[in-house]
Formats: structure tokens, C-alpha cells, sequence
């Protein structure tokens, strides 16, 4: 990887100081003259994994076309938070049309820009998990089988929130929603259901695949510039934990994001043309109830040997699947 | 140039000449051959500067429209029937958003029963979505109204439905003045869009609007329909100085002066309809309707404003009251005297007839109609149905039952 | 007004002989109308098109309730739907068949004169110039030649304009080939 990996280990906090590094290294999310897609006045949730993920992605794809992005959103908390009737925070050509249709939209304004011999000018479409893998997930699979040259960027909050927290196809095992609610000892979400979208654009066999998480905004800067480095469907999935949809504490938002990578809950892989072509490994591995224990979604699965025991084997197997750990190689 | 060709290929000829940039369609039957064509004019380069993109379904044929043309480009898709319906969240959304989408409807009806014939059941499903509809009389006015309607959807920054009778126009073929390149580029300029998504000037499209401003949004969209009502003879105006051919306006008109009677319909039945009020010599005339949105009420209330009684045929109904067309002109001749008789005919691609017009015609000058009439109702035949039904519990479906007693029918007659 | 019927099987060519000929009447400077009966797509199934002639403009859309020529391409119709429907008493009939209104057991189902009634050996015709049993060509030049409502010559134009390069060559061919047999056929019966 090309960007600087910083780690550090500092008990107690989960600060990284850019004052610690050297000028160069900074990230430029620090200097005064940073793009700023998604402008100040938005209104996100306090601790909004989504808002933070949006912004670092739509900026690094704007440095990485010298501004010339425009963006297509599906209907959700990104589309409603960003542009509350008069007033819009996007600061780049945006359009939202429907729910499930941002990846046709994406489609239409990219084949706009060949006609119009203004390839220079990219796309992006963009939604929540609902707007992906369910409703939208029709005209998604036609937009990676057509190969068009659209990036997009799937906010995986694992639920429909903006409409109160119901049950999607990315909802995981277990999980509390208003619409898979635990009743005595059965779970919430069911756990033979799911969708692995990132896996079904892998199939697709597309220039690009890749999974992110807000926990280390580096690494999804890097995939992003990665992504607009290539031509046709591209896929990325970033992982952006809900306080209000999970229960948990909105400043508790980064520190999820990183417990689901480290207990193996959210692999992080990059693909090619169908094939892996890099994974993040996981220093040591985390008990997926660490990663549980600070969302009251999971309640009931902390309490239950069972299905506690279920989460862990899906994190287990995700390790061995994509071999996570740093010893295996 | 006139050509001897099939009213689709017609169609795409028209459509390609008005320099579309971004063509996106689902085939459905009876529309298929106007996308082939387009796809065929695009692959051998005979189409220029325009891309065309094969989707996989009705929803993402208009969605992938709804972005090329917020990006600025000319864009055209086609459907028909049950695609309508498939796109229909889409077809709400690009009226909603001032896209000034043009799209071919091949008038089919929509199922359940399934059925691949014409009658106008899809069109008029999406009447009060805020598109413009116009439906053409034959193949001659199909080319010229598709290109009158780029004219008029960019104009006023609204998507434009042209509307032809499934079958009965996209595969009949018939002598067609398919006109010239340069006189298309003289008619219509290339497409300077109202708003467009561009890095240089970035906007956002698509905004929630809440209570506060809804109403005055919608309300400006129906003012706009209402200025096409004022647009739309204005550029069949201009298309007659240049093409030489009138071809648009809201309705046109057959001996409605000293008629006591008049027949409003649309689309391609009024040919049957004027053949048969030739071969008779009451004192009929007809009315029909180009422009079904907007609707024209003032100047429908005009033409018939010396007329006894009205018939309005339509391929199309409101199931649990009757005519849907029908009702619009009630609302056009409201405060009159004038007696308005419904005829429900050509459902499911069943054939309008002189013969059937004819009975039609005589009943109608007496007064002898009910107010809602569906043409060459098989009465036994529902009579059968409604008794099973009453007989039995699981009386079985109603589509199938009734196809098995019109098989039955028949058999029973050549033995 | 002259309107043709013409009842085959699918597979036969049916709808493209209905635009063959509106193209011969409109090369002839006529207008003319072509519509195919819409079903679904299938080999072998009955088919059946239309085409109706004119000196005038064409409104009329109704199905060809009363024919002034009906073309049969497959006797085997006779048993399967009600071919001769409307068929006017003025009107001609042209049956692909190499036997005899007797042998086909249809003398009872139609009332025309015998000159109007031609039964034509079309599949063989086809055969021999084509190679391929599509009778379609071959009748409208039978039509041709028994109505006289188009010339040959257009019909060889439109048959061209259509199937450009030897595939129009073979089916012109086929068609003048039963152009001049009925027209033969027609003097005969004059001389008689």
C-alpha cells in the first residue's frame, strides 16, 4: 500500500495526533484547503458513521479528478441528512432520484459524459445498505454486468435506519431491529439469511472491489484513489456503524467500527477481476463480544451462550476464509 | 422521403433524426423492433454521438434516462404495458424532476389477464404522473408528433409520452414521408437544458420538500401542463412551415359543425370510425383527441358546443366506474346539456369493426345506449361466469373459465 | 379498395408476403397497408396477414372482414380455422396445392366461379427455384398474374427491396415462374 500506515499504541486513548508526524505525512484532512463535498450543517446523528465515511470518500475522489466528480445518491439517511429542504451541504453536482435506482442513475449520467466526450468529469453512486443490497440491487448487478464506469459506494449500516432501524438483507445475525425483534430465546435477525454484497460484486468480476471501514480513513482513502485510478464498475463497501440504530454511544462509533475489524466481523479485502488481490491482516484477533457488548442491538446475543457462539463462528470462519491473521499466510 | 415502411421502424427513423445522445430501452412486446432499430443505427454508425444501452429491466431503462438527461444529454427510452408499470416510481420521478425525457408508449394493455394486444390501458395508468401525453391517429403522425415532441418536452422541461396503438400502428406498414436531416435540424436546436449536474457549477438535484413548499411545487407543475396546452399547437405551427404536414395539436375535428352527434376517441380507431361515418349519412361527426395531457378542456368544450350528444370511445376503462376518457370529457362539457354515452371498446386488442360501428352509430342517435357500453360484449358468456360463480365456492379463475367457454362456444358451432 | 388475405403457418412467410406486396403497390405508386395478425410467435401455428390496396389515402384498420383475393399457403388451414370467412362473391382465391378443389374437399365450403379459383403448386415451385418450401413469393406472383391488382414487375421490386442479393434473386424467379404459368392458365381458359 502506498499511503503512510500509522500505528499507535497508546493505552486508554484512541487518538492519533497529526502533530506527531512529519509535515508531508499529514493527513490532508488537516490543512486549511481540503475539499469539502460534504460541507459543515448537514443533519447527521451525532457520531454518524456514515457522515464521517461520505466525506472522506467523495473528497479523495474530488483530489483525485481535480474536482470532477458528480455524484447520484439513493433515497436514506445520506440523501435526507445532506440536503433538509432548502439548503443542500454537497459542495459537487449531486442528483437524487429514487431508492433502489442510483446505480442506474450512476449509469446515465456516465454514458452522458462519453457522448458529451467529458470522460475526464467521473461518477459516483452511492447509497445505504438497503439502497444496495435490496431495492437497488437489481439495477446494481445490471450496472457491474455492463461494466459501466461508475465507483460505487455502499454505506453498510447494516439496516434501513432512516426509516427506523428495519431489518436488510445486510442486517447480521442476531441483530435487533424493529422488524427482527428477539423474542425469548429466538435471535433477532435470523442467522441463515444475509447477503455478501461485496462477495456477489467479486462474481461480477468487475476492475474493482473493495471493503472499508471508518476506523482507518487512511486505508479507505487509499481504495478510493485506487478506485479512480481504474475504468468501469467498481464497488466499494464501507462499513459505518449507527449510534441510534445499534444502541450504542456516538462516541463510540470509530472504536466499533475498529472492534468488527479486529474480531474478524468485517474483512477487509480488496479484489480484482473476481480475485483477491490484498486483505488486511488482524494483529490479534478480538472476542466478537467485545465487539458486541456496546450495542444494545446485541443484548440478547451477549446474553445467549448460543447465539454468541454463532456470531463467533461467522467472524472464525470470515478469518479462515480470507486469512486474516497474521500468522497465516 | 416516402417510404413503404412498418410504423416502429417509422419511428425510430424520426427519433434518430432528432439527434438523440443517450438511448436506453427494455424490449416489450409490441415495442421491440423500435429499439432493435435504434441499437442496429447506433452499432453501424449511422447514428452518431449517441450512446445506447442495453438494461435489464424497465425501472433502470427510464432511471439510466432520469441521470443522461440530468447531465445534459437527449434521451429517449420506449415501453409498453406491464413495462409502464415496472417503471413506474421512475415515470413520476422524471416529471417531478423537469427531465425532458421523450418515450414511446406501444399501447398495450396490462395484465392480469396477460395479453399482448392493444388498447391504451398503459398510458393512461401514468396520466396523472405529470408527462405530457400525446397519441398519434397513424404512422404519419407518429414520426412527426415523436419529433415534435422533443420540441415541446425541452421547451417546457417535461417528458413527453408518444403514444401509438400496439400492433395496430408499430406493425402496420403503410406509406410514411419520413423527412429530411436538415429540415429536423432547422426545427429543433440541440437540447440547452434547464438544470444540469456540472462540476463547474455544481447544483443539487432531488431535494426532500416538506409540507411548507409540496403544494406549490405540484402546483407549478400543473400550471406547466396548462402552458402546453398554449405550446403544443404553437410548435405543430411551426412544424407545418417547415415539414409542409399538419400534424399536431391538441384534436382535430370531422364535421363537428352541424353534427348532432359526435364520437371522441384517440388514436389509430378514428380511421375505422371515419370509414364508417362515410358509409352512413346521419348526421355524425368525430373529435379526436391528441393531446390527452394536458387535457383540453376549452377547446373540446368549444368543438361540441352545438352538439346534442357526445359518445367517447375509448380502449381503456376505470374498473368500478367506466370510462376514463369519458370522464374528462364530462368534465370538459360540465353545465352543459349535452348527454355523454361511454363505449368501452378494442380492450385486449379486440378488433373495432364497422359492423359493430355501425350498430354503435344508430343506437347512439336514438338515445338507445346505456351511459357505460362495453362494445360486442360476449353477454352468454359473462351470463355463464356470474352463474358458476354463484353455484360455486371454488368456481375456479376467471380468465381461465371464461377462455373455456369461448373455446366451447365455438366448437359447438361447426359440429 | 382491394384487400388481400393471406392464411399460412408460421415459419411460411405469411406476414412478409403481406409487406412484399403493399411495397409492389406503393412502388406502383398505390397506398397500401400491410399488417400482420398478431399472435404469439410460433413454428406452425396459424398465421394470418393482411393487405389492403388503394387509390386513395387508407383509414380502414379493421381485420379484412370481406377479402377480395384470399391466399391460402397451407391447405392443411382447411381443417384448423375457418379460412374463407367473408370471402366475397367477387372475389378470387388462390390455394398453394398441386390437387384439386375436389381432392382438397373444400368444393362444398366455397361458392366461386371457377376462373376465379386457382390452384397453385407453390412449395413446388419454390423448391425448384428457391430450394426452400416457402410458398409465399411464388403466390403473389400467381396474384399478380390472376387479379392483375399489382404487375409482376413491382412485385419482383419489392421482393428485391426486401431480400436484397440472391435470396431476392431465387424468390423473383419462383414468383415470375408462377407469373407466367397462371398467366398461361388464364389464356388457356380464354382460348377454351
Amino acid at each position: 500500500m502506498s499511503h503512510q500506515q500509522v500505528k499507535f499504541y497508546q493505552t486508554g486513548t484512541l487518538t492519533v495526533g497529526n502533530r506527531l508526524l512529519d509535515a508531508a505525512q499529514r493527513t490532508v484532512q488537516a490543512t486549511i484547503d481540503r475539499s469539502n463535498s460534504l460541507d459543515s450543517g448537514h443533519r447527521a446523528c451525532q457520531g454518524c458513521g456514515e457522515a464521517l465515511g461520505a466525506r472522506y470518500a467523495i473528497d479523495t475522489a474530488l483530489r483525485e479528478t481535480n474536482n470532477k466528480v458528480i455524484a447520484a445518491n439513493a433515497t436514506g439517511c445520506l440523501e435526507v441528512f445532506t440536503t433538509p429542504y432548502p439548503e443542500t451541504s454537497w459542495t459537487l453536482p449531486w442528483i437524487h432520484s429514487l431508492f433502489g435506482n442510483a446505480p442506474a442513475i450512476g449509469t446515465g449520467i456516465a454514458a452522458a459524459m462519453k457522448v458529451k466526450g467529458r470522460e475526464d468529469i467521473r461518477v459516483i453512486a452511492q447509497g445505504g445498505d438497503g439502497g444496495t443490497t435490496d431495492i437497488g440491487f437489481g439495477c446494481l448487478s445490471g450496472m457491474f454486468e455492463r461494466n459501466d464506469d461508475v465507483l460505487y459506494i455502499c454505506y453498510d449500516n447494516q439496516g434501513y435506519m432512516n426509516t427506523g432501524v428495519q431489518r436488510s438483507s445486510a442486517t447480521p445475525g442476531g441483530a435487533r431491529t424493529a422488524t427482527t425483534m428477539p423474542v425469548g430465546p429466538e435471535p433477532g435477525a435470523e442467522f441463515d439469511k444475509g447477503k455478501n454484497v461485496p462477495l456477489i460484486a467479486m462474481a461480477h468480476e468487475i476492475p474493482y472491489v473493495a471493503t472499508a471501514s471508518i476506523d482507518r480513513l487512511h486505508d479507505l482513502e487509499a481504495k478510493v484513489k485506487k478506485a479512480m485510478s481504474v475504468r468501469g464498475a467498481r464497488y466499494l463497501q464501507i462499513f459505518v456503524p449507527c449510534p441510534l440504530g445499534w444502541g450504542s454511544a456516538p462516541a463510540q462509533t470509530v472504536n466499533l467500527a475498529r472492534l468488527a475489524v479486529e474480531s474478524g466481523v468485517w474483512p477487509l479485502f480488496e479484489g480484482e477481476y473476481g480475485e483477491i488481490t490484498s486483505v488486511t491482516k488482524i494483529r490479534k484477533q478480538v472476542p466478537v463480544e467485545e465487539y458486541l457488548k456496546p450495542q444494545r442491538r446485541f443484548a440478547h446475543v451477549v446474553k445467549s451462550p448460543e447465539q454468541l457462539s454463532a456470531v463467533q463462528a461467522i467472524a472464525d470462519r470470515n478469518i479462515r476464509k480470507f486469512s486474516l491473521l497474521e500468522e497465516q499466510e | 422521403m416516402l417510404k413503404q415502411i412498418e410504423g416502429s421502424h417509422g419511428v425510430s427513423e424520426a427519433v434518430a433524426l432528432c439527434r438523440p445522445e443517450v438511448i436506453c430501452a427494455y424490449p416489450i412486446t409490441p415495442q421491440t423492433h423500435i429499439v432493435e432499430d435504434l441499437g442496429a443505427l447506433v452499432k453501424s454508425g449511422k447514428l452518431e454521438n449517441c450512446e445506447y444501452i442495453n438494461v435489464e429491466s424497465e425501472f433502470a431503462a427510464l432511471s439510466v434516462g432520469i441521470g443522461s438527461s440530468a447531465a445534459g444529454a437527449r434521451t429517449y427510452t420506449a415501453t409498453a404495458s406491464q413495462g409502464m408499470l415496472f417503471m413506474a416510481e421512475a415515470v413520476y420521478n422524471a416529471s417531478g424532476l423537469g427531465l425532458p425525457i421523450v418515450m414511446t408508449v406501444g399501447n398495450r394493455s396490462i395484465g392480469a389477464p396477460i395479453n399482448i394486444w392493444n388498447d391504451q390501458s398503459d398510458s393512461m395508468s401514468m396520466r396523472d404522473a405529470g408527462w405530457i401525453q400525446l397519441f398519434v391517429e397513424d404512422n404519419q403522425q407518429a414520426v412527426d408528433i415523436h419529433i415534435q415532441a422533443f420540441k415541446i418536452a425541452e421547451a417546457l422541461s417535461l417528458p413527453v409520452m408518444v403514444c401509438m396503438d400496439g400492433f395496430i400502428l408499430t406493425h402496420a406498414i403503410e406509406g410514411i414521408d419520413v423527412p429530411e436531416q436538415k429540415q429536423v435540424d432547422k426545427f429543433l436546436p440541440s437540447f440547452a437544458p434547464r438544470q444540469i449536474l456540472d462540476p463547474e457549477n455544481p447544483i443539487s438535484i432531488g431535494a426532500m420538500v416538506g409540507p411548507e413548499a409540496f403544494t406549490e411545487v405540484r402546483y407549478l407543475a400543473h400550471q406547466k401542463q396548462k402552458e402546453a396546452l398554449k405550446l403544443i399547437p404553437k410548435i405543430n405551427e411551426e412544424f407545418k412551415k417547415i415539414f409542409g404536414r399538419d400534424s399536431g395539436g391538441l384534436i382535430s375535428t370531422f364535421n363537428v359543425e352541424d353534427a348532432d352527434t359526435v364520437i371522441v376517441t384517440l388514436g389509430s380507431v378514428i380511421g375505422t370510425i371515419q370509414e364508417a361515418l362515410d358509409e352512413q349519412d346521419q348526421n355524425i361527426g368525430a373529435l379526436t383527441i391528441r393531446s390527452f395531457r394536458p387535457f383540453p378542456l376549452e377547446e373540446i368544450r368549444t368543438a361540441l358546443k352545438n352538439v346534442k350528444r357526445v359518445v367517447v370511445f375509448e380502449k381503456c376503462f376505470a374498473v368500478g366506474i367506466g370510462g376514463i376518457v369519458a370522464n374528462n370529457v364530462r368534465m370538459a362539457l360540465s353545465g352543459t346539456n349535452i348527454e355523454v354515452y361511454e363505449v368501452i371498446g378494442g380492450l385486449g386488442g379486440r378488433p373495432i369493426t364497422r359492423k359493430s360501428l355501425h350498430k354503435l352509430f344508430k343506437d347512439a342517435v336514438k338515445d338507445n345506449l346505456e351511459t357505460v357500453t362495453f362494445l360486442d360484449l360476449k353477454k352468454d358468456v359473462v351470463e355463464r361466469e356470474l352463474k358458476r360463480e354463484k353455484e360455486l365456492i371454488q368456481s375456479g379463475s376467471v380468465a381461465e373459465n371464461v377462455l373455456r367457454d369461448v373455446g366451447v362456444v365455438n366448437v359447438a358451432k361447426t359440429t | 379498395m382491394f384487400q388481400v388475405r393471406i392464411h399460412g403457418r408460421g415459419g411460411q412467410g405469411v406476414v412478409s408476403a403481406a409487406e412484399i406486396l403493399s411495397v409492389a403497390a406503393f412502388i406502383e405508386g398505390k397506398h397500401s397497408q400491410a399488417v400482420p395478425s398478431f399472435g404469439s410467435e410460433r413454428m406452425g401455428a396459424p398465421v394470418v396477414s393482411f393487405c389492403r390496396i388503394d387509390d386513395k389515402p387508407i383509414r380502414l384498420r379493421e381485420p379484412i372482414m370481406e377479402p377480395d383475393a384470399l391466399i391460402v399457403q397451407d391447405p392443411t388451414l382447411f381443417n384448423a380455422i375457418d379460412v374463407f370467412a367473408g370471402l366475397s362473391k367477387n372475389g378470387y382465391l388462390l390455394i398453394n396445392s398441386k390437387r384439386s378443389i375436389d381432392e382438397l374437399g373444400i368444393s362444398n365450403a366455397i361458392n366461386l366461379p371457377e376462373d376465379k379459383v386457382r390452384l397453385v403448386p407453390a412449395t413446388e415451385i419454390a423448391l425448384q427455384h428457391i430450394k426452400r418450401p416457402l410458398p409465399n413469393a411464388v403466390l403473389l406472383g400467381a396474384l399478380a398474374a390472376v387479379t392483375g391488382v399489382i404487375q409482376i414487375d413491382s412485385v419482383a421490386e419489392a421482393i428485391a427491396s426486401k431480400f436484397p442479393g440472391k435470396i431476392g434473386d431465387v424468390n423473383i424467379q419462383a414468383a415470375k415462374a408462377a407469373y407466367e404459368l397462371l398467366s398461361h392458365n388464364n389464356q388457356e381458359e380464354i382460348t377454351c
